[in-house]
């Protein structure tokens, strides 16, 4: 971890109240260049509520948050509507963001050639899992925070998501994800809520 | 800031609207079904039906958009859409603005257009007051949709919503609903109605999406 360089995205004493508990409180997130973060917690911990506050989606009860880096965000709902085949969700998100990427060849890498023009309402679980993630690969962003990346997924795509992180970090990009067990990548930070 | 997810928003709108209900035909057909009735609850004098006629459709209107608008944003929100939505950068207020323009032009302007024929069901005469009369429903019914969507954006994380929608939109329909009613009865005050109708709509149009922006990143939080 290099200190010197700028972060991509720092949370500073950050805590969250939800009802009438303490999430968590002073938690302090730094991502540099090629980090990962796992974020790690019992189901209920606020693993999920703490990427919200990162990505900007949830106001944090104390705290702020400095993003010097665009990111991407896939949380535990696809977004991917039931009349949307992948290839129509990937081409909405490739417009939306105005990056012009190919989509043939994202769908090639994620393993979705064959399901690609299948409508999500007919997709199984993982394939709606590698559409979602496969919106990483639309447009180069330093930054990734991914919400239970695993879930659903085959050894397959397991091993695809692996792949993904470990290609990301060597290009200079950070991953900040919440996993419940072994995550098949080294990561340089783990935070338990 | 560029357009490009405004436009996907408004496109993406456009496709669900169709895909789901039929697009206009649910609300058309709720419509239909709502202008029958009246006669048959009020009886069958024509000179009766004539002169409730136009105020009877704008009640249908104001119902039909009601109905249409439930799913708007409820779907963003359950299928995590809307997380996607909040985070492109645009202001949340054009998005939601641009998937309202959406579902009124998949619903809002058929149920418009469909309106001289109800008309003619209330035996009125079949003129150029019909077409002008379908203009003035147009410009009535962007303002239900308007108004209708900060209820739907109120209720996204609520189920069953409807109800809730209704209930804040509906108040919000009143002045539409008097300027619309006056400009068609050709009574008193009615040469100024169409442009007080017209105002009301871009008050709606200016402000609702503001509304709209500050409930969905309150049901994102």
């Amino acid at each position: 971890m290099n200190s010197q360089a700028p972060s991509l995205l720092t949370g500073a004493g950050l805590g969250m109240i939800r009802g009438e508990r303490v999430l968590f409180r002073e938690v302090c997130v730094v991502v540099h260049a090629g980090d990962a973060l796992l974020l790690r917690g019992a189901n209920g911990a606020g693993k999920t509520t703490l990427l919200r506050v990162l990505a900007g989606l949830t106001r944090p009860e104390a705290g702020r948050v400095t993003r010097a880096a665009a990111h991407h965000w896939v949380g535990h709902r696809e977004g991917l509507k039931p009349q949307e085949t992948p290839r129509e969700h990937l081409k909405l998100w490739t417009q939306a963001w105005g990056s012009g990427a190919e989509t043939d060849p994202v769908l090639t890498r994620m393993g979705l050639t064959r399901p690609a023009d299948v409508a999500g309402r007919y997709l199984s679980a993982g394939q709606r899992r590698r559409t979602a993630l496969a919106r990483l690969l639309l447009e180069d962003r330093p930054v990734w925070l991914l919400d239970e990346p695993y879930t659903a997924l085959d050894a397959d795509g397991r091993k695809l998501v692996d792949d993904l992180i470990a290609a990301h970090r060597a290009m200079g990009g950070a991953v900040i994800a919440a996993i419940h067990g072994e995550a098949g990548f080294a990561a340089n930070g783990d935070l338990t809520l | 800031m560029s357009a490009a997810p405004i436009l996907a928003a408004f496109r993406q709108s456009l496709v669900e609207a169709w895909a789901r209900g039929a697009g206009a035909l649910l609300p058309l057909g709720f419509l239909g079904g709502a202008a029958v009735l009246v006669p048959l609850g009020i009886g069958s004098d024509g000179e009766m039906l004539k002169a409730v006629g136009p105020g009877i459709i704008w009640v249908a209107l104001a119902l039909a958009s009601l109905v249409t608008l439930e799913r708007i944003f409820q779907s963003d929100a359950e299928d995590g859409t809307l997380d996607l939505w909040l985070q492109t950068g645009a202001p949340v207020s054009a998005i939601a603005a641009a998937k309202t323009l959406a579902h009124w032009l998949s619903a809002g302007l058929p149920l418009a257009l469909f309106s001289p024929l109800l008309a003619l069901m209330f035996q009125a005469e079949a003129n150029t007051a019909l077409l002008v009369n379908a203009g003035l429903y147009a410009i009535g019914s962007l303002a239900f949709f308007f108004w209708g969507g900060v209820g739907a954006a109120l209720s996204a994380t609520v189920r069953r919503g409807g109800l809730l929608i209704s209930l804040i939109a509906l108040p919000l329909y009143v002045p539409t609903a008097i300027f619309g009613a006056l400009a068609m009865s050709g009574g008193p005050g009615s040469a100024g109605a169409p442009l007080f109708l017209a105002a009301s709509t871009l008050f709606a149009c200016a402000v609702a999406p503001y509304a709209m922006a500050a409930a969905l990143r309150l049901a994102a939080d």
